[in-house]
């Protein structure tokens, strides 16, 4: 049962891992003059795009949590309404803690935001769709000792190499190499970028590394 | 011998302290200088020397012209005038240097390539050394001396227009100025608009000798956007206009006057690739040294290979050619083809000054001078010009007297050459041995420390120092002879200037016994941990020690290796200051995590606690497993403690817990805003200036009153009633001092009177300062007497907190105040409501302490740089210059953020502690995080002594990391004084 668990997982998070492959290469093929550095806005918002789809699709097809009750169409507007309430306050939430830890207030306010919104993607995107919008759930996966899936355990896993994907991200910032990535907020993006596929890859292979050990409640 | 940890950490900073001295003092080699250097006697010059017959020349020689002009383009790199550049944008300039009669010459800068230090070698020819900026931090004024003072003192009359450094380095030297200012580096026109509008009508007049102009406009171009440019051209163009309008000024002159005029054409430093300067890049170093006079022959022709000379010439030069003494710590030598025109003996005499000066400067700082090489080839070139004025007074043929005076001027030349370069090596020379003495010093306390780190944070807090047993172990003897052959080898052996052989022998024997001592203490510290960790290994107990560790003990490992890893770079020194308020603010939201955490978990028990009782015993986790159900909130038991505290606060209460952090975060951000420091953002505007600059003097105002209040609010409220009143008087004082050296609105008209220095009220706030801090020993000590004097003590210690606040908040400079209002508020609430409901333990309140010590000193727009130290802060309330009280103000002012909190970490510990020891942890452990960079940053420093930046961005910082220990170390002597009021039983 839990074998063919980590085999899901694995595809899901092939399956993201390709989303920003494509991410990177596809609109290449459609607009001018594309590139990560250059066009760096469009790529965030390309790439936020394609991990959301990706995520909704995942959620619709594998239902990690199956929901124990049916409900009825109202709920589940309110649900995703509440869903997508949350993704925004996230957002803004990260757009305060970036300026706090330092962004500029108000120039490059559009390059803070959408590195906010990509962080949510890689973040916030796939808690939702896997907690739904239930905050004590969210604390109980993220405290120690509290997972109680192999899904949690990945996401758990992601979310805190994205964080510290982007938080590494800011430390070339001050080094004087001049280099274009090292401009606000590109370094950060990239560093949550290569925290979240450094944590698609990992957490499979954790997981299976320590499959004797982890035992959940609801297996 | 049993010591506390806290003893025993005190001591061991101060023997670090100790080493650190020892290795600086090898790594900053003393500044080539004069003795006498800031009286100006009426000295002798050097006569011609002559043998027999007695020369008539014993006068200094007479001006070799009548006008001199110095243009200075800031950060005129020489290609800019040599190369493509010049002959497309400087066509004059280029005429002037390929056909006129001119000499030009690259003149190499040495680093650190920036303005002021350059200025300073030109006018002085020489080095700057490290040590020198310490020694003239109390006056920005030139002390050493130089062509312009030499040149004030002969009578001649000077103007200045320019970079205002000039008029700070040389106050009432000109007889007329005008200074811009080169902090709005976007400004490139006005700048240079401001010196060259005032060329017209001095060039009409005849009432000067000397004119100095310093353009700003290309170096400020440069930084903008770099030297390739369109802009650079303008500017060239625009230059070579004026000094086209210069020269022809000076030519117009010429005309029935006997002597000719000399124009300069010089840049301070070059300009890298992307525009900056300040490091040794050959572009940074190279700049173009033109001199232009009728005089100078012309000789088209061989342009292409220009000589490089060294940018110290320029002093001796000047002082020739307008008959001054040479500048007597000048290390450049005559550029020869001045005077090439001048006659033989002539030419023998400038020369000879020249040598004279030089051997006098290398007598002065060579202990072995007789040996150098240039001494001696000085001596042989005197005795040969001794000779020839022999001949010459006795009217020999002129065909011979012209050939040995040719051998003569080229053993000169050569004689000029090697002086200087052997004093030019003086100042670059490590002295290895005793940089490595106090590597040695500084590492076996760092180790000793760390091998300490079990015993001394145990529950006991004590250690065993066995002082007895080295006089036994065979290894302290070994050591001891050992490092004694070694002192006597290197000490002995050819040519070696070390300070440490120059110490007498004693100090030298008890360094040496030091070492071996130490070393004998570690040897022992780690035999014994080899042991108690095999004897654990033996009991098969399982360390759990690391399942404990939380994930904000995580983030300062982490964040502590992070910052030693970053310094190995030389932009993370420069924006160390991003990696503390990065390292502050993580710490907060983890702090932040950590409370929300405790709150929404800790309230919704039901859930995790049917979900933990359920998995706990499958998860391995012997905490979860052993305690009783109902209380198995969370997985460790530190938290769990904190729920309970977190549960026990009302609801208001529990609001503002959660707020806290954010509210820190906040107060943080603010201060970020305050003081922009650094290299990269130090020249963006930020609210400090605006708050400076005289248009919004109101603002600062308020500001300061509204401040100055905060503090009294944040202050008082554990303080005694009689010291409530001293502080508020205090701070009363502090306005009305500020008020009046016109930094604020004074609140009452003052009529006409004009602004004093405020001495007397800021010896009132002294006053009170003293008072304040004499009631609270005078608390510290009843307390020890009596015997429940608990409460006594917090108010002594706090009084003592509240003092050195009041002391801050006089010295800080007015638009700085928030910073000390926000760092009280900071700890009010960090004490308040997260580190008391939290119940952290004294390790990690200490780490927490020390990173917003670290972060609020950057806050006051410290950095690693010299020149950010606030050096006004020295003189408050004194009527001139008094070193020591000077430099203990200053370092005071400079330290702030950290001596506040570190005094706050006492006052913490000592009132809200439950453990006894919980102060010697902090003592150990401050001083543990604080020697940490010391001792990577020693050993890193040393391997990378050949790196470029050493001098413009290591050595700096070194200085700073070392007054930082000597903070430590007194902080540490207080802890430890506080700790035995705490112990002595009565
Ligand atoms: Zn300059
Ligand atoms: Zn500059």
């Amino acid at each position: 049962m839990k074998d063919t668990d980590i085999t899901r997982l694995v595809y899901a998070h092939l399956l993201c891992i390709f989303s920003i492959i494509l991410s990177t290469l596809l609109p290449s093929l459609f607009l001018e003059n594309f590139s990560i550095l250059e066009t760096h806005l469009t790529w965030l918002c390309i790439c936020s795009a394609f991990v959301t789809a990706v995520n909704l699709v995942l959620y619709l097809i594998v239902k990690p949590n199956a929901p124990s009750k049916r409900s009825s169409l109202s709920h589940k507007v309110a649900r995703f309404l509440k869903c997508c309430i949350y993704f925004l306050m996230s957002c803004f939430g990260f757009h305060v803690i970036f300026v706090l830890y330092g962004a500029p207030l108000i120039e490059l306010v559009l390059e803070t935001f959408l590195f906010a919104v990509t962080l949510s993607t890689f973040t916030t995107v796939p808690c939702l769709c896997l907690l739904g919008p239930n905050i004590k759930a969210w604390l109980r996966v993220f405290s120690r000792n509290g997972v109680t899936s192999v899904w949690e355990n990945s996401l758990q896993i992601t979310t805190v190499f994205s964080f510290l994907g982007s938080w590494l991200g800011a430390f070339p910032i001050p080094l004087d190499w001049e280099r274009p990535w090292q401009v606000w907020p590109i370094s950060c993006t990239l560093g949550a970028t290569f925290g979240y596929v450094a944590g698609l890859i990992i957490s499979p292979l954790w997981i299976y590394w320590n499959r004797k050990q982890l035992t959940y409640k609801n297996n | 011998m049993r010591l506390g940890s806290g003893t025993f950490a005190a001591c061991c900073v101060a023997i670090e302290v100790l080493g650190v001295a020892i290795f600086l003092r090898g790594f900053f080699p003393a500044p080539v200088r004069s003795a006498s250097r800031t009286e100006h006697r009426a000295e002798s010059h050097a006569a011609e020397p002559a043998a027999g017959a007695v020369s008539n020349w014993t006068k200094l020689p007479p001006p070799l012209f009548r006008k001199v002009v110095i243009i200075l383009i800031d950060a005129l790199r020489d290609d800019f005038v040599f190369g493509s550049k010049g002959v497309k944008f400087m066509p004059y300039t280029t005429y002037l240097v390929e056909k006129g009669a001119a000499h030009s010459f690259v003149a190499e800068a040495k680093p650190p390539t920036v303005t002021m230090p350059r200025i300073k070698a030109l006018m002085t020819g020489s080095l700057p050394g490290f040590v020198d900026v310490i020694r003239n931090l109390n006056s920005p004024e030139l002390l050493e001396d130089n062509v312009i003072r030499q040149a004030k003192v002969a009578g001649k009359r000077m103007i200045f227009y320019g970079d205002e450094t000039w008029l700070k380095l040389f106050p009432r030297h000109f007889m007329e100025y005008d200074g811009t200012t080169s902090f709005f580096v976007s400004d490139y026109t006005e700048v240079d608009n401001n010196v060259t509008r005032h060329l017209d009508s001095v060039l009409k007049r005849d009432d000067w000798d000397v004119l100095i102009l310093h353009y700003l406009g290309l170096d400020h171009i440069g930084h903008l956007s770099g030297p390739n440019s369109p802009l650079i051209g303008h500017k060239l163009s625009e230059m070579d206009g004026a000094l086209m309008k210069i020269h022809m000024g000076l030519l117009s002159k010429e005309r029935g006057s006997l002597l000719p005029n000399l124009l300069v054409l010089c840049g301070d430093h070059g300009m890298s690739e992307t525009g900056s300067h300040g490091a040794s890049s050959t572009e940074e170093v190279s700049t173009p040294l033109v001199l232009v006079s009728s005089v100078f022959e012309r000789k088209p022709g061989d342009v292409r290979h220009r000589k490089h000379v060294q940018q110290t010439d320029l002093a001796a030069t000047l002082a020739i050619s307008l008959g001054l003494p040479i500048p007597k710590s000048s290390v450049g030598r005559l550029l020869f083809p001045v005077v090439e025109g001048k006659s033989m003996r002539e030419q023998l005499r400038f020369l000879h000054l020249n040598a004279v000066q030089l051997s006098k400067l290398l007598q002065e700082n060579v202990p072995l001078y007789e040996k150098d090489p240039g001494f001696e080839q000085f001596q042989m070139s005197e005795k040969l010009h001794k000779n020839w004025i022999q001949l010459y007074l006795e009217e020999n043929s002129s065909e011979v007297l012209l050939n040995l005076g040719t051998k003569v001027l080229r053993q000169y030349l050569d004689t000029l050459k090697t002086l200087s370069l052997s004093l030019s090596r003086q100042v670059a020379q490590y002295d290895t041995y005793s940089m490595a003495v106090g590597t040695v010093i500084v590492l076996e306390v760092f180790t000793l420390l760390l091998l300490s780190v079990p015993k001394a944070l145990g529950p006991a807090a004590e250690l065993d120092v066995p002082l007895s047993s080295p006089l036994f172990s065979l290894l302290f003897y070994l050591s001891l002879l050992v490092l004694s052959a070694v002192h006597v080898v290197v000490c002995t052996s050819a040519e070696s200037a070390c300070y440490f052989c120059s110490v007498s022998w004693l100090v030298a024997g008890g360094a040496v016994l030091l070492m071996s001592a130490l070393l004998c203490a570690v040897v022992s510290a780690l035999s014994e941990t080899a042991m108690g960790s095999s004897s654990k290994r033996v009991g098969k107990s399982p360390d759990p020690s690391s399942s404990k560790w939380s994930e904000l003990d995580v983030l300062i490992l982490l964040g502590t290796a992070g910052h030693v890893l970053s310094l190995g770079a030389s932009s993370f020194i420069e924006e160390e200051h991003q990696t503390w308020y990065f390292l502050v603010s993580t710490l907060c939201l983890a702090l932040c995590q950590e409370i929300y955490k405790n709150q929404i978990l800790g309230s919704d028990q039901d859930l995790l606690c049917g979900l933990h009782a359920e998995s706990g015993p499958l998860r391995a986790l012997p905490t979860v497993s052993s305690l009783p159900q109902g209380r198995a909130r969370l997985g460790d038991g530190g938290t769990h403690e904190a729920t309970s505290a977190l549960q026990r606060l009302g609801s208001t209460e529990r609001a503002v817990v959660l707020a806290s952090p954010w509210a820190v975060l906040a107060c943080c951000r603010l201060l970020r805003t305050l003081n922009q420091t650094g290299v990269q953002g130090a020249h963006r505007p930020d609210l400090g200036h605006w708050l400076t600059s005289s248009d919004h003097k109101a603002a600062l105002s308020v500001l300061a009153a509204l401040s100055l209040l905060a503090v009294f609010l944040l202050v008082q409220r554990r303080c005694s009633l009689l010291s409530k009143v001293a502080l508020a008087l205090g701070l009363l004082g502090i306005y009305c001092y500020r008020a009046a050296i016109g930094n604020v609105m004074s609140p009452w008209p003052r009529g006409n009177k004009a602004l004093s220095r405020g001495i007397l009220e800021a010896r009132f706030v002294y006053v009170i300062v003293f008072g304040i801090l004499f009631m609270g020993t005078k608390a510290l000590l009843r307390a020890q007497a009596a015997a429940a004097g608990d409460k006594a003590r917090t108010v002594g210690l706090w009084e003592i907190h509240s003092g050195l606040a009041l002391l801050a908040a006089l010295l800080l400079r007015p638009h700085n105040l928030p910073v000390l209002v926000c760092g009280l508020l900071v700890q009010t609430l960090m004490a308040k409501f997260i580190w008391k409901p939290l119940s952290h333990d004294a390790a990690e309140v200490t780490v927490m302490h020390y990173w917003f010590g670290q972060a609020f000193f950057y806050f006051q727009g410290n950095s690693n740089n010299i020149a950010t130290v606030d050096i006004s802060a020295g003189f408050v309330g004194l009527e001139r210059y008094m070193e020591l009280p000077a430099m203990f103000l200053t370092a005071f002012a400079t330290y702030v953020g950290p001596i506040l909190w570190a005094s706050h970490l006492v006052n913490y510990l000592s009132s809200e502690a439950s453990s006894r020891s919980a102060l010697r942890h902090a003592c150990f452990c401050y001083v543990l995080i604080c020697s940490i960079p010391v001792s990577a940053y020693v050993v890193l420093v040393t391997s990378l002594r050949y790196h470029l930046f050493i001098w413009s961005v290591f050595s700096p910082k070194l200085l700073y990391e070392g007054m930082h220990l000597l903070i430590t170390a007194a902080v540490c002597v207080f802890f430890t004084a506080v700790d035995q009021t705490k112990l002595t039983p009565s």
